[in-house]
């Protein structure tokens, strides 16, 4: 495939990227600018108010760039490679990029309320790199650019899983993550450099059509390399051990923006990854997505059983769902692929509304212990009824999002003839809305603590309503969604 | 286009259920109102449907659709109710009209415990109705949480967290193990679609291979049985009917459970008919286990409400079995059987529920004489109990003789699992009579400990009378058993007329 070396239009296609950069300009700006002005001038409150606003400069700058994605990137006909074969413009892009920017507007949302991170210019600019890095992972179609965009988005992550310096397991959070994250980045990057070696070439695509004549081992050996970088970021079981550590010590917005964002921009390389440059290799990938989805949602699903801390209880219920996701790219086809994109972007949905309420939750009650949820259902009917979508979605009851996105990976698999991995799936399903119940039943029947409210501040609200709202709305109206996922599955090659 | 009959019973009590939660928690006069008409609404529309319906005419009538949905899957929004499903719409709607009305008086968050009712008969009008795999599912599905919820926040407080959680989990395994059921089939089958009418003509030019349907009649119909409470999984339906407050085993004893058989018979039986004779036999064994053993434990229990609880799993071994005759009187009686045992179970529930609500206890040795106190309640308790028993005069008579005939002239078909001996039909027919014998026993036991006898001294000045709101639910629940039992007519023909296209496909009329 010949890529295109420049042309000034291949700046338009990353114009979100480039304003993400200006976004991140003001916002460090606009903190220094508080800061100076505050000086002497106002008291304290003041100050405290006026620091808020970076929050809601990075959300809007978030909610600008989404709405400028929309209107200015949707690749038409002209797929391709830009840049010299560095990023692919194309549908899939596309949609995580859209993902990835509103889970950074609904992160900011939640987070401006949250204590100490929520006022902090820092903070936001760190998380505006993140979803950079993000945006570039899942266009990049060079390993060379992907590694940079790998490592972009990783370092700004450790940062802020590590933000609440006074608090020791967060910095026990962002270091873990860190050490975990380094090292098998190097293990990815080993492969990455067996491809290059192997076939001279940097392109994704390009390693794709030289790969086919290789001897299959020294590919395999590669392939299995690039996948345990992979595996950690996606959180798959036997790389997870980080995910609930990390989950539970990090800022809780910042473990929504993990459990979603990362993961999805995982799966998309390990989409672009296995399609592009191991087309020739499907057969024996394909047992082995089918073996990890079999084993990760398994284990991630046995083990949230027992969780008593609710960011732990997600964090493996997060491990499962990647099970879950898994079970596409085993389906190997286009249906497969395109109920991957559906399942991740109705699980982005649904995990962001689930832990926006428990930030809205544990800014007033300080804990995240499920017991410290009782009689949630008497306090915060609001919050309540946000975990309640957010975990009947998770568990795969209609009419949410997660019962098609469900039904459709469900399909998918056993139109490959995955028998024995659908009624695993099914086992799962089961093992899991145990669990999801158990949380309702504490939240709605459990006497509660004390009878003070929980007052949701206005903007995790605007978050938590887009959340529930497009749970809904895409759970009842499935098909414009399968339609984009199906075309982007397409438009892969 | 004509108007949406059918969606709008569906949907009705999901816009009531909505407008409820907006409501001010305080108004709970207005919340049980609004129930109330959300149920007397869709009882007025579902008559309109019952009797609107032309047992001469078409298969399938009131016809919405089919709508593309998910085009890319072959999902179709398609809703047409046909003769067998025609009495479980009009089941629904009464259970969901009496429930509201027995749930007069809970005082504990009535905005919600009404709202949520509501949701749980979204999906319960709406499986009837569905003609597309997929939108069944659907529906069945969005009864998950309000089942939850409403048995562990408002059920008994001894056994609602265990009941609530052993019933949801009993009942999402069974509709799971139906979906793959489903699902596999539907990736093996040449029509890439949902919609069962379409799947059906698939199947009649031949495109499902018998040693196909063989593999997935037992997912799907044992699923959706196991929701029907089939032996030896049937342990949910007691545990989680008793934890259940009163309207919510009305409902799920009353309704979820035909619509396990319902499913059973319309995917199941319908769609892979090869699978069906092939496992018929089988079939019939459990649902005998079922019947008599259910029966027996219903006799040795001292909770009043677990007599009911084993009593309707017994009586549901009843409506497998007639399914599992493949015989014109087998279905017919069993279309019977889901409607008049749902009205009785109905009814036992919504009288256990009152007597526990005067008495504050449901073991039998601690009542006694309450027909004193509640006669109203005590009369349509052995109404009820006449029902159960098979008494000529009520709707069980009309629906059991039929599943016995059926039985006794039983013969397996080719292409069953094992090919029975003559003797074998009509012994399970002559065990399966002994049930009769022991509900006898077990109903008049009840009756005798509970509502005659003696009246324990403290109940003198404690228990009071039934509401004027329950004594027009239970008229409502006797009245239908009587109504079909004297005049069978009135629902014959609707059945016959929904069983024949499936009786077609064994090779008898």
């Amino acid at each position: 495939m010949l890529a295109e070396s420049f042309s000034p239009t291949h700046l338009l296609a990353v114009l979100p990227e480039i304003l993400l950069v200006a976004v991140a300009a003001i916002v460090i700006i606009a903190d220094l600018a508080q800061r100076q002005i505050a000086k002497g001038q106002v008291g304290l409150a003041m100050l405290e108010a006026r620091r808020r606003n970076v929050g809601l400069a990075a959300a809007l700058g978030f909610l600008v760039v989404l709405i400028v994605s929309l209107l200015v990137t949707l690749p038409t006909v002209g797929n391709g490679l830009i840049f010299g074969g560095m990023l692919r413009h194309d549908l899939m892009a596309f949609i995580f990029r859209v993902l990835f920017l509103f889970s950074g507007l609904v992160v900011a949302l939640i987070s401006m309320d949250a204590p100490t991170i929520g006022k902090q210019g820092e903070y936001y600019v760190v998380l505006v790199a993140a979803v950079l890095g993000m945006n570039l992972m899942a266009a990049s179609a060079d390993l060379i650019m992907l590694y940079l965009a790998v490592e972009t988005t990783s370092i700004a992550l450790y940062a802020l899983a590590g933000f609440l310096r006074e608090d020791s397991k967060s910095a026990e959070s962002g270091l873990k993550y860190f050490l975990f994250g380094a090292f098998t980045s190097t293990i990815m990057l080993y492969g990455f450099s067996l491809l290059y070696g192997f076939t001279g070439q940097t392109n994704l695509y390009a390693i794709g059509e030289a790969l086919g004549s290789l001897p299959s081992t020294a590919v395999l050996f590669a392939l299995f390399l690039i996948l345990v970088g992979l595996g950690f970021k996606i959180s798959a079981v036997p790389f997870h051990f980080w995910a609930p550590d990390v989950y539970e010590g990090a800022p809780t917005p910042i473990t929504a923006f993990l459990s979603v964002a990362s993961k999805a921009a995982g799966f998309a390389v390990l989409i672009r990854v296995l399609m592009a440059a191991f087309p020739e290799q499907a057969p024996i990938w394909v047992q082995l997505m089918a073996a990890l989805s079999a084993v990760t949602m398994t284990v991630g699903n046995l083990i949230a059983l027992t969780q008593k801390n609710i960011k732990r209880l997600l964090a493996y219920s997060s491990i499962a769902q990647a099970g879950y996701i898994l079970m596409g790219l085993a389906a190997f086809s286009g249906e497969g692929t395109a109920a991957t994109l559906f399942y991740l972007g109705m699980y982005t949905l649904t995990n962001l509304a689930a832990f926006g309420a428990i930030v809205m939750v544990a800014r007033i009650s300080g804990s995240d212990e499920i017991a410290d949820f009782s009689g949630l259902s008497r306090r915060a009917p609001g919050l309540a009824l946000v975990l309640l979508v957010a975990f009947l979605s998770l568990g795969g009851i209609p009419p949410l999002a997660g019962f098609f996105g469900k039904f459709y990976l469900f399909t998918a698999t056993l139109n490959q003839g995955l028998v024995w991995l659908a009624v695993v799936g099914f086992i799962n399903a089961l093992l899991s809305l145990y669990y999801y119940l158990v949380v309702l039943k504490v939240i709605y029947l459990n006497a509660p603590k004390d009878e003070a409210s929980y007052p949701v501040s206005r903007s995790a609200a605007v978050a938590l309503w887009l959340c529930v709202m497009g749970v809904i709305v895409v759970g009842v109206l499935i098909g414009p969604w399968v339609n984009i996922a199906v075309a982007a599955a397409s438009g892969l090659f | 286009m004509s108007f949406p009959i059918l969606s709008v019973i569906t949907f009705t009590p999901l816009v009531a259920g909505l407008l409820i939660l907006m409501l001010p928690a305080e108004r709970k006069n207005e919340a049980r109102v609004a129930a109330l008409a959300a149920g007397v609404f869709t009882v007025l529309l579902s008559l309109f449907v019952y009797f609107g319906f032309n047992p001469a005419g078409p298969r399938f009538q009131f016809v919405e659709g089919p709508y593309q949905w998910v085009p890319q899957l072959g999902i179709t929004y398609h809703m047409a109710i046909d003769g067998f499903g025609l009495p479980m719409l009009l089941l629904t709607a009464l259970v969901l009209f009496t429930g509201v009305l027995i749930s007069w008086n809970i005082d504990d968050r009535p905005r919600e415990f009404m709202a949520f009712f509501l949701f749980l008969s979204v999906g319960v009008f709406g499986v009837f109705a569905a003609q597309d795999l997929f939108l069944f599912f659907f529906l069945l599905e969005i009864a998950v949480f309000p089942k939850f919820l409403m048995i562990v926040i408002w059920g008994s407080p001894k056994t609602r967290e265990y009941g609530g959680m052993k019933l949801t989990l009993y009942l999402f395994f069974a509709s799971v193990v139906a979906l793959l059921g489903v699902l596999w089939m539907y990736a093996e089958s040449p029509v890439k679609t949902f919609n069962m009418i379409w799947l059906e003509e698939a199947m009649r030019a031949g495109a499902f291979p018998a040693q196909w349907q063989i593999i997935w009649f037992p997912l799907i119909f044992f699923g959706f049985a196991v929701m029907g409470a089939i032996f030896p999984l049937h342990s949910w339906a007691p545990d989680g009917h008793v934890a259940a407050p009163t309207a919510i085993s009305m409902m799920l004893a009353g309704v979820e459970m035909k619509i396990g058989m319902f499913a059973a018979f319309r995917v199941g039986i319908t769609l892979l008919p090869e699978g069906a004779k092939f496992w018929a036999p089988i079939i019939v064994i459990f649902a005998l286990i079922n019947v008599v053993y259910a029966a027996y434990i219903a006799l040795i229990q001292k909770d009043f409400k677990y007599i009911i609880g084993f009593s309707s799993v017994s009586h549901m071994g009843l409506v497998m079995m007639g399914f599992a005759t493949l015989s014109p009187n087998g279905f017919l009686g069993a279309g019977l059987q889901m409607f008049s045992h749902g009205v009785m179970t109905a009814l036992f529930f919504s009288i256990v529920g009152m007597v526990y609500d005067r008495a504050h206890t449901r073991n039998i040795p601690d009542l006694g004489g309450l027909v004193k106190k509640m006669p109203w309640a005590a009369i349509a308790f052995i109404i009820g109990g006449f029902t159960s028993m098979g008494m000529p005069g009520f709707s069980g008579f009309v629906a059991e003789i039929p599943i016995y005939l059926g039985l006794w002239q039983g013969r397996t078909l080719p292409g069953a699992a094992f090919q029975a001996q003559p003797w074998f039909f009509p012994l399970t027919a002559v065990i399966s009579v002994i049930s009769i014998v022991i509900t006898a026993a077990y109903i008049l036991r009840a009756v005798q400990k509970v509502f005659f006898g003696e009246l324990p001294a403290h109940f003198e000045h404690e228990v009071g009378d039934v509401t004027a709101l329950d004594k027009v639910a239970i008229v409502v629940l006797c009245a239908m058993m009587i109504i079909v039992g004297v005049y069978p007519a009135i629902m014959y023909p609707q059945v016959q007329a929904g069983i024949a296209p499936v009786l077609n496909l064994f090779g008898v009329n």
